[in-house]
């Protein structure tokens, strides 16, 4: 195949990947609905009957339908990250030579949001993640939507010092603690809204697990997060960064962005530990974590220019305009 | 006397020395400066203070990505002075030009270091005694723990007892029990994991601080070919960023030249024309004394490490030559003339300067097209980067060209005491000299000649010393280590109590997470499953 059919499949695979997902989303849906009118007959049933009711003594036919599209929700989210690494996959062959997929934002969205939906699919069982099947393929819609609307570019070259395996390592990371970031941040999301109402037991909320399980789940999948992270910011990043620019660390608004968030997380993990600041606070720590990576990424790229991580424009490796314009030597 | 732990009530503006001694004994409610010192320390160690100085350090680091940095965009800087003239003396003596090496910033990260240690130290004691104690005993209402379970079974106490410590057996169990529980304990390592990780991040600090302390980093732009080349001394730099403890006699002596340079250019694709890599070869010696001649290929990602210093080459750009010949016609200037590139083009602006031609000093500035092309409406383009058709474009200025007043960029033209030279019968325009490779011009009123002989190449290449970045890079590792340790050993305490009663043995179990992160419920179910065996079906009481 030639580069081009590699670049239309890939663009064909995203494409597919975002009908998919929004299928998935909607059996979702249903099934949310269906398990809330489940609950609503609950209710009706235990007025009528005067006596305990559980669910087990529901409407079989309820019950079932929400199970199916369930069952049909996951089985679409999983078709749909197949295509979605079909698209990176292809992304990747389409470039002269191959490389990874993940020169620019759009190609960073696009690996990111898989990320988020592998790692959704993976800790499913383990978890029970089914509660947060709507939010997470609702993220991953939108995500690849603005991606596709906004952030699309051509498949081209990485410039030359984005090339290097201490580079792929280092994105790879970074891409996998963004994506788990995002996973555990949704946890947190559902944890604070949950805990202004923690008796409700109907609808949305009532199907979302207990303020116990949604805040062990959420630290469960930040403690996998922050080493990862770890890795990619303070020991990938420096090495790349020192085989590239000379010094392992520079301050630039990228780096200290990524300092930052690192920082906040590991405030996070701490206020786990603090009296006073567990629970709420903990989980708004998480998401303020969550806001300072995801500004990172998209925020930094218009806020400065300064910065060398061109994902918004394509690094130029050039000299050092301001250090020689300083000098004042007159040869 | 205020017990440990407990707060003491001070005024706000009590001075240490002035309470210790004050005459008269003291009165109720006052404190000695040890017991002030205690109470500080005991805040700046508590976990809340790390926590709060953490975020502190978090919103300290903001300002330094929305200023410019010196360090980092020093042109930035300087056009955000120009634009704030206002602000720029506020915000200088607050330091938020440099906030990384400010001392508001520093004294955050110190005073996380120091409550760093004051935590750890005492953990450090805590952890020691309780590796060499034995696990704790089982508290005697064991189904009074928020994970626990019972059952009843036939089974003598003693053999379900002997099977929970063959079941526990990776776990350290407390020996010289007394006959009715198992006490057992695991993850031990977590905490050791959490110790590790919070000294590391001191050693990371080391690292850190030696390198900027102790090294430097400088740029230099040098031409290609063994005509030109560097030595590595302090004023063959273009520009020197030391650490404040950084000598000048600590610069490793060497020296190269760029015997040649190459790169590979775009044909097609949407970047076309721009530069996919170059590689220099350099040719260098430390001792040169013709025993130690080498050559190395640099790349971009790829430095040379000369003893400790290390050669990158960071970009690459076009120097015209350029020839001035005087009224007289002696030759005013000749050489290389570094031109700045302004974009992936290469389009490059740059800078002549002959202040000892004659009769009237001459200054040159314009751009350097390396394939100039007119483009569809006519304007004055470049195709790509490579110079398939070089042409310089320049404006002319005579004068005084200002140079005794001091230092003067190389690449700035001081046009404060110069004219510009306009188009001989056009006294509105503004002469341009547009030369292709080879050709030359005659400038008007005999003040001499300009030429363009030729083409040369320039690298950029930063050189620096970063001491104590293998230390950094220890301590990072060390740090993750103790850091997956710390995030997934599960501290755990687990008893099994079993006993004699009416309805035969009574065998309770139950767990214990210290680290919160744990599904306690699950281990204990998946214990008492593996106590009863498949065939055990008495009811669970
Ligand atoms: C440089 C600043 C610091 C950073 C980046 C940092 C980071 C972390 C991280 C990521 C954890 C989570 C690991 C775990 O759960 O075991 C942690 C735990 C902990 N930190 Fe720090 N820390 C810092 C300073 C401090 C200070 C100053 C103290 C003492 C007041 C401290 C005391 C603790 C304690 C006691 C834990 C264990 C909490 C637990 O049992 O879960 N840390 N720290």
């Amino acid at each position: 195949m030639t580069d081009t059919s590699w670049e239309t499949l890939s663009n064909q695979a995203v494409a597919a990947a975002g009908v998919v997902y929004f299928l998935a989303l909607i059996a979702h849906l249903v099934e949310w609905s269906a398990i809330s009118a489940k609950k609503r007959v609950a209710v009706e049933a235990l007025v009528g009957a005067g006596g305990p009711e559980t669910t087990a003594d529901l409407p079989a036919e309820q019950h079932q339908r929400g199970a199916f599209f369930a069952r049909l929700g996951v089985l679409l989210t999983g078709i749909a990250a197949a295509c979605h690494l079909v698209a990176l996959v292809a992304r990747g062959l389409a470039a002269d030579p191959d490389r990874v997929p993940w020169g620019n934002m759009y190609e960073f969205t696009l690996s990111g949001t898989f990320v988020v939906t592998a790692a959704y699919l993976l800790l499913l069982r383990r978890f029970r993640l089914g509660w947060m099947a709507p939010l997470v393929v609702g993220f991953v819609v939108v995500c690849l939507m603005v991606a596709v609307i906004w952030l699309y570019e051509p498949v081209a070259p990485l410039t030359e010092a984005l090339n290097s395996y201490w580079l792929v390592i280092h994105v790879i990371s970074a891409i996998l603690a963004t994506g788990a970031f995002t996973l555990a941040g949704i946890a947190s999301i559902v944890y604070l809204v949950k805990a202004r109402k923690p008796e409700v037991t109907t609808g949305w909320l009532g199907r979302v697990p207990s303020l116990d399980v949604l805040d062990r789940v959420a630290y469960r999948i930040h403690a996998f997060a922050f080493p990862v992270w770890t890795f990619a910011v303070l020991i990938t990043g420096p090495i790349w960064a020192h085989e590239a620019w000379a010094s392992y660390w520079n301050w630039d608004p990228k780096e200290v962005w990524a300092f930052i968030t690192w920082v906040v997380y590991a405030g996070y993990l701490h206020a786990r530990a603090t009296a006073g600041w567990k629970g709420r606070n903990a989980a708004i720590l998480a998401l303020v974590g969550l806001a300072t990576l995801w500004f990172n990424f998209i925020g930094i790229n218009y806020f400065s220019s300064s910065t060398q991580h061109g994902y918004a424009a394509p690094a130029l490796v050039s000299p050092d305009l301001s250090a020689s314009a300083e000098s004042p030597v007159n040869r | 006397m205020t017990r440990p732990g407990q707060l003491p009530d001070i005024s706000d503006d009590a001075a240490v020395g002035e309470r210790s001694e004050a005459p008269g004994g003291r009165r109720s409610g006052e404190l000695t400066a040890r017991e002030l010192l205690r109470w500080a320390w005991r805040q700046l160690t508590s976990m809340r203070t790390a926590l709060v100085l953490l975020l502190l350090l978090a919103l300290a680091s903001v300002p330094g990505s929305v200023i410019p940095q010196s360090g980092v965009d020093s042109l930035g800087v300087s056009q955000w002075q120009d634009d704030h003239p206002k602000l720029t003396p506020v915000y200088e003596r607050l330091g938020l030009f440099d906030v990384y090496s400010s001392p508001w910033f520093a004294a955050i990260y110190l005073l996380l270091m120091v409550s760093l240690v004051g935590c750890i130290l005492p953990r450090l004691a805590v952890y020691w005694r309780a590796m060499c104690a034995q696990p704790p005993a089982a508290p005697r209402n064991l189904t009074r723990l928020p994970d626990s379970a019972s059952y009843l079974t036939d089974e003598a106490p003693e053999v379900v007892l002997a099977r929970a410590r063959g079941i526990l057996r990776g776990h350290r169990l407390r020996d010289g029990e007394r006959a009715d529980a198992v006490s057992a304990e695991r993850g031990h390592l977590r905490e050791a994991g959490n110790l590790l990780f919070h000294l590391s991040l001191i050693i990371v600090l080391v690292g850190f601080a030696m390198g900027s302390m102790l090294g430097y980093k400088g740029g230099v732009i040098v031409v290609v070919g063994k005509d030109y080349g560097f030595t590595n001394t302090l004023n063959q730099y273009d520009d020197f960023d030391p650490g404040s403890l950084f000598r000048a006699d600590d610069l490793d002596p060497f020296t190269f030249n760029i015997a040649d340079f190459n790169v590979e250019w775009l044909m097609d694709g949407p970047r076309q024309g721009m530069a996919r890599g170059f590689e220099s070869t350099l040719d260098y010696c430390q001792k040169c004394d013709g025993t130690d001649d080498r050559t190395y290929d640099l790349k971009v990602n790829h430095p040379l490490d000369i003893g400790g210093t290390e050669v990158f080459l960071i970009g690459h750009g076009y120097a015209p030559v350029i020839t001035i010949r005087d009224g007289e016609g002696n030759i005013a200037y000749s050489g290389p003339t570094v031109f700045l590139p302004e974009n992936q083009t290469f389009f490059s602006f740059g800078v002549v300067k002959a202040p000892t031609a004659k009769p009237q000093q001459i200054g040159l500035d314009g751009v350097f097209y390396p394939t100039f092309i007119l483009d569809d409406r006519g304007n004055p383009a470049t195709l790509m980067g490579q110079a398939n058709n070089p042409l310089i474009s320049m404006l002319v200025h005579t004068g005084d060209l200002n140079l005794d007043a001091g230092p003067q960029s190389v690449y700035y033209l001081d046009k404060s005491k110069t004219q510009q030279v306009m188009t001989p019968g056009e006294r509105e325009k503004p002469l341009r000299l547009d030369l292709s490779l080879g050709e030359s011009a005659t400038l008007p009123d005999g003040l001499g000649t300009v030429s363009f002989d030729g083409v040369e190449r320039w690298n950029k290449l930063q050189i620096s010393q970063s001491p104590g970045k293998r230390i950094a890079l220890a301590g990072v590792v060390l740090a993750l280590l103790g850091l997956l340790g710390s995030l997934f050993i599960r501290p755990r305490r687990v008893w099994v109590r079993a006993r004699r009663t009416d309805d035969g043995t009574l065998v309770e179990v139950a767990a214990l997470d210290r680290s919160g992160g744990g599904d306690t419920a699950a281990v204990v179910t998946e214990l008492v499953a593996a106590l009863r065996g498949p065939d055990d079906t008495k009811d669970q009481p």
